[in-house]
């Protein structure tokens, strides 16, 4: 195993923040008040929140510690299917820090903030062409709020026919929360099953789509890896009953410069900046999810609107009166869309396409080098991601979770699991095209190891992961009897 | 270009690289992993995109050209507020959520994850105690959204269709909450306002107990308020709520808690907010997170959306490690069963938010909330001195926002803001177009970011334009 990177290393115990506390100590210092006192009357005074005294170098001490039983894709290969867990250049991370920018503030008459107007006002424009579509806005806060506003913009244009619908369609093969943001919005969610080469009919759309539907919510490249070759003729059903074709986007990085969804049939699409378009995911966010949008659902996009500079400056555009409101307290996640626009300039159209090329190159080397290890879903070539089971392993009694948590003892972030739900034991897989040759074989080469390891000892794999900072977690122990608070 | 590139974020694309692989799998031309997209689906053309700018330094001078052309709070002194305020970071803050181990991290995998879990998991502790509640979930995207999130949560426990808001609300921070509840054929929640008392600025209450009813499923406040006073009938309004069967929802300000009373202890029984001032820069509005917290009681830990982490043992004795709780009410869990949805929302904030809290310490909270408090009512003061220029809701305490009325300068706020631009300041958030007619109104804010020096320099500036 020596020639994987997963070793037992320096891993420091640290205990809960308040274990290392000390009466007395102090992390902080605030500038003197200068002003004359004034008391707050004693009664709406509250008592001092009982939180820990510590110093700065524990607090530096205790977070850097807990870092290091964290990893990253700047630590390690993570292959986490449909999350797009590529590199986050550094050059985009120091142009979102700029003082300047930090010290942004959102309510700045708009002749003082045309580098941050004009910013987001390229930004669109750029998303709106890669995705085809001819109108954009940003302020999503990630892919699942993108949902929200797509189904708040198809259901503000069906309103403004006269028209009130109240179910949507949504494959099997979607992400969870394509249901939970149509079910936020009292849509009902009605499943479509993909067919048996895991991809979408247009007669199974067909026989769902009535005039009481407001469209149908596709993934595509979808949760399989696979592209909905039938999208075309999907849409034109939708729209032939006076549905709306929505995307999500959020596996478009198998996608730029290949495929534009706008002339395709898709009405709205959001993506995720924090997935294909390298800003990082910050452990669960900040993220930024915009949604693209083809004209006739242009009036109905989010306040305020950036408008195009013509000799006087970028304007915000209030006054809509179709719009659908506010989504975000200001504009978005900010300092997201400043990687993502540095990223989209850093590659050009060229390379961004590129990006997505090799993605799907190296989605299909895995796949290729994989395939006589594990059972693959759907035996046919894939976009960015490809989708194994456990079925070869089922019978020794070693299962998918098994076999992610080996993975770790190698030195590698488990792939997705359990998901897409439509393939029992899914392990999904997912490169992306900053995984090199060298560490994409090293991942195939462990894969191969426990699935031996699979055959002759499974006992091995019951006891994984053996390596990590933590022995197997009592799982349901913390689901049953939650303690919630140190 | 003919030259060919090996891109430095692709390391694939060295050609004997790329080529070997294409070999693999058995691919001569790279478009042929794409045979099974039907050719009339592909799009044929060049992205129209400006051409790569291929350096890094290049970047560098494009960005940092556009930066000049905005004017930021580093040159100016900023009294702009109204839900992103300008707070002290402490350079710390920024050191941890710059570690690459938790900003190119994922959501989370217990093993993998665990450092970053052990860091959620004392976020929500501390928040917990900054609130004095029990149950805090992971956070969600920003303060509007967890005033959101809050009201459906309270109507998911009783049951219940209306909630009575304040008339002094964030009109924004309304129209935020009009998404999330508006449901596309019937609401799922009715917003009704209550009237304001318009000399002091607090909740009529006669007004209030005229609209509670078996019907009312929540009562909403700002405390402080969107124009930064405090609610002083917090506990009143809240004792109005429970006795009609609603849930009392406080939206407060977590900075001013080292001073203040909590919600908690004033009968809250869901408290909300924006954390961005608890080590976050402002970034255009970038740096928002939201939070919500509730008593332990599983009839309120059960509506949360959003992830929870708990402390659980180990096979090992004696270790302990943190484990998904309740995962079934996310819609990850459930999918469109689960309770709204989760996804990506602002983890790393959440982790600033521990650290800034963790430094601070009890002495801290208390400190910087004494300080914003002294220094805004010092400005208040000075301001209210100058001629025509008045504060309003002047008997209501108030926090780190008020509100100036300069209706009898004969000057809108537009041309005072204007004016103050000569003089190197941003002015106060103009609510002119808020306020009845006929009145010139601003929204100033006041931190422990703006020095004595900085709010006698505004001083000066605001008589020389106004008079």
């Amino acid at each position: 195993m020596s020639q994987f990177p997963g070793e037992s290393g320096l891993i420091i115990n640290e205990p809960l923040l308040w274990e290392k506390e000390r009466k007395g100590r102090c992390g902080y210092s605030l500038p003197k008040r200068e002003v004359e006192r004034q008391e707050l009357a004693a009664e709406f005074q509250g008592p001092a929140p009982d939180l820990p005294e510590l110093s700065e170098v524990d607090v530096v001490r205790h977070y850097t510690r807990l870092s290091q039983w964290n990893v990253g894709v700047d630590s390690v290969t993570y292959p986490l299917g449909s999350c797009t867990m590529k590199y986050n250049p550094r050059i985009n991370e120091a142009m979102s820090g700029l003082a300047g920018f930090a010290g942004a503030h959102p309510l700045l008459p708009a002749s003082l903030s045309q580098g941050a107007l004009s910013l987001m006002f390229n930004l669109e424009r750029h998303l709106a062409e890669i995705t085809g579509m001819d109108g954009a806005s940003l302020q999503p806060s990630a892919g699942a709020q993108g949902e929200l506003t797509g189904i708040l913009l198809i259901n503000a244009y069906l309103k403004s026919r006269g028209e009130n619908r109240t179910k949507i369609l949504v494959p099997d093969t979607a992400h969870g929360t394509n249901p939970a943001s149509a079910a936020l919005c009292g849509l009902r969610a009605v499943a479509v099953k993909s067919g048996p080469e895991g991809v979408l009919l247009p007669e199974s759309v067909e026989e769902l789509m009535d005039s009481d539907t407001a469209g149908i919510m596709v993934t595509n490249p979808n949760t399989l890896g696979l592209f909905e070759e039938n999208i075309k003729q999907i849409a034109e059903i939708v729209h032939g009953r006076g549905g709306q074709v929505y995307c999500d986007g959020a596996n478009l990085n198998a996608l730029m410069g290949v495929v534009k969804m706008g002339e395709i049939g898709v009405d709205v699409i959001h993506l995720n900046l924090h997935k294909t378009f390298s800003a990082p995911h910050g452990g669960g966010g900040p993220g930024c999810g915009p949604v693209c949008v083809r004209s006739h659902l242009e009036p109905f996009l989010p306040v305020p609107r950036i408008g195009p500079d013509q000799g006087q400056g970028h304007q915000l555009i209030w006054d809509r009166p179709q719009s659908v409101g506010k989504i975000h307290a200001f504009y978005g996640n900010f300092g997201v869309m400043i990687k993502a626009y540095c990223y989209i300039l850093s590659m050009g159209p060229q390379y961004l396409k590129l990006a997505s090329q090799l993605a799907v190159l190296n989605a299909n080397y895995v796949k290729e080098k994989l395939k006589g290890t594990f059972e693959l879903a759907y035996d046919r070539p894939c976009m960015h991601e490809c989708v194994f089971s456990d079925a070869r392993q089922a019978p020794q009694g070693v299962s998918t979770l098994d076999m992610a948590k080996k993975m770790m003892d190698y030195g590698f972030h488990p792939p997705t699991i359990y998901f897409p739900l439509v393939v029992h034991g899914a392990l999904m897989i997912e490169p992306t095209e900053t995984e090199s040759k060298e560490d994409l074989d090293s991942f195939i080469a462990a894969c191969q190891e426990i699935a031996k390891q699979a055959e002759t000892d499974p006992e091995l794999l019951h006891n994984a992961p053996v390596r990590p900072k933590l022995t197997r977690l009592d799982e349901t122990l913390a689901a049953r009897k939650p303690r919630l608070a140190g | 270009m003919g030259e060919k590139i090996v891109y430095p974020y692709v390391p694939n694309s060295v050609p004997e690289v790329k080529a070997q692989m294409m070999k693999e799998v058995g691919v001569t031309d790279i478009m042929e992993l794409y045979e099974e997209i039907p050719e009339k689906l592909k799009f044929k053309g060049k992205l129209n995109l400006p051409e790569p700018i291929l350096d890094e330094y290049s970047i560098r001078r494009h960005v940092e050209g556009l930066l000049n052309k905005n004017k930021n709070a580093k040159e100016y002194l900023n009294f702009l507020g109204a839900g992103c305020a300008m707070h002290f970071v402490p350079a710390v803050c920024d050191e941890i959520n710059g570690r690459g181990e938790f900003l190119t991290a994922y959501v989370g995998e217990a093993y993998a994850d665990h450092g970053k879990w052990q860091a959620l998991f004392e976020y929500a502790s501390l928040i917990g105690e900054l609130l004095d509640m029990d149950v805090t979930s992971c956070p969600v995207y920003d303060g509007f959204q967890a005033a959101a999130t809050s009201l459906r949560m309270a109507g998911r426990i009783n049951g219940r269709k209306e909630v009575l808001l304040p008339a002094s609300i964030n009109p924004d921070m309304l129209l935020v909450i009009d998404n999330y509840t508006k449901g596309v054929t019937e609401r799922f929640l009715d917003l009704v306002k209550v009237d304001m008392d318009p000399e002091t600025g607090l909740m009529d209450l006669d007004d209030l107990k005229s609209k509670l009813s078996d019907k009312t499923s929540s009562v909403f406040i700002e405390n402080p308020s969107y124009l930064g006073f405090f609610e002083t009938q917090a506990e009143e309004i809240g004792k109005l709520a429970k006795e009609a069967g609603a849930e009392f929802v406080v939206y407060c300000d977590p900075i001013s808690l080292g001073v203040v009373a909590p919600p908690a202890q004033y009968g809250a029984t869901i408290a909300c907010g924006d954390f961005h001032d608890l080590g976050m820069h402002m970034q255009c509005g970038g740096g928002q997170g939201g939070f919500i917290a509730t008593h332990d009681d599983m009839r309120y830990v059960a509506e949360f959306k959003d992830l929870m982490f708990g402390l659980t043992e180990t096979v090992e004795e004696g270790e302990y490690g943190f484990g998904e709780v309740l995962f079934d009410r996310t819609s990850y869990g459930s999918r469109e069963k689960g309770k709204e949805f989760t996804g990506t929302t602002t983890g790393l904030w959440a982790i600033t938010a521990g650290v800034y809290l963790a430094v601070m310490g009890p002495k801290g909270m208390a400190e910087v909330g004494q300080t914003i408090m002294q220094r805004s009512q010092y400005a208040a003061k000075k301001i209210g001195q100058l001629k025509g220029v008045e504060i309003k809701f002047a008997g209501t305490p108030f926090f780190k926002e008020f509100v100036v009325d300069f209706s009898m300068t004969g000057k809108t706020v537009a041309e005072i803001n204007k004016g103050l631009l000569e003089f190197k300041i941003f002015g106060g958030k103009d609510l002119s177009s808020e306020c009845p007619e006929n009145t010139q109104m601003a929204l100033y804010c006041v931190t422990e970011a703006t020095t004595k020096e900085d709010i006698d320099k505004l001083v000066y500036a605001l008589a020389c334009v106004t008079q």
